[in-house]
């Protein structure tokens, strides 16, 4: 079994293989997915500078006036919205919506195009 | 067996907190786009209120509880060696047990 096992091909070149939509989608679902858990820290930090006093209000405010957070927090809101819009493709897939082939593709499509999106509608009111 | 029906549970935690999360953060954005907080007291008061600080709670529980299932499934996909596997879960579910301590703090704690 185990040698049967290492016997196996095997071609995992990510640059060669052919990849259809929808594994572009599910893989900046992991992707997006990783990012957002190393950013909850940094988000609570955020959360707890915006509550702990006037003082620390204010320069989390003026820290996010600069630029290079803005860019970030174009970043972030681009990280979020395809996490949000590839889960709730998943989602609707449990209910049997849009599972079959051409829905899918469609669907993932809109995800990966939709994500962008929201990012430059965010950069509209950023920055 | 058990196996599968941990699988099953994993599967629906992520879910139910998926769902969870997706309302609070509808309703997050629906009040910065029809009633912004102007200043800090009105942002803090707005947040602290006893239903917000318990929608969110509950948000970040969700959270906690999504990330500890998807980031276990992404541990286990790409950590092989028993050891090492066992010991980036423990840092991973030390890590969210100590920020959740954090959020507590921030929420119920010290903002009198």
């Amino acid at each position: 079994m185990a040698m049967a096992m290492k016997r196996r091909p095997m071609f995992l070149n990510l640059a060669q293989i052919q990849m259809p939509v929808g594994a572009l989608t599910s893989i900046a679902h992991r992707v997006t997915g990783i990012l957002l858990a190393i950013g909850i820290p940094f988000t609570i930090y955020i959360l707890d500078l915006s509550l702990q006093s006037q003082q620390s209000y204010a320069s989390l405010i003026h820290l996010l006036d600069g630029w290079a957070y803005k860019a970030m927090a174009v970043v972030f809101v681009w990280v979020l919205a395809h996490h949000l819009l590839a889960g709730t493709r998943h989602l609707l897939m449990d209910v049997d919506v849009g599972s079959l082939l051409p829905t899918a593709r469609r669907s993932a499509w809109v995800v990966n195009v939709g994500g962008v999106v929201v990012a430059l509608l965010a950069a509209g009111v950023f920055l | 067996m058990r196996k599968a029906v941990t699988g099953l549970r994993a599967w629906l935690v992520q879910r139910v907190s998926a769902i969870y999360m997706l309302l609070f953060i509808v309703f997050l954005l629906t009040h910065f786009l029809l009633d912004p907080p102007t200043s800090y007291l009105d942002w803090r008061n707005w947040m602290l209120s006893p239903g917000v600080s318990i929608a969110a709670s509950v948000f970040f529980a969700a959270l906690f509880a999504h990330a500890w299932v998807g980031m276990r499934d992404v541990i286990m996909d790409y950590v092989h060696p028993i050891a090492i596997r066992v010991m980036v879960l423990a840092l991973l579910g030390l890590g969210l047990t100590g920020i959740a301590a954090w959020v507590i703090q921030i929420l119920w704690m010290g903002h009198g």
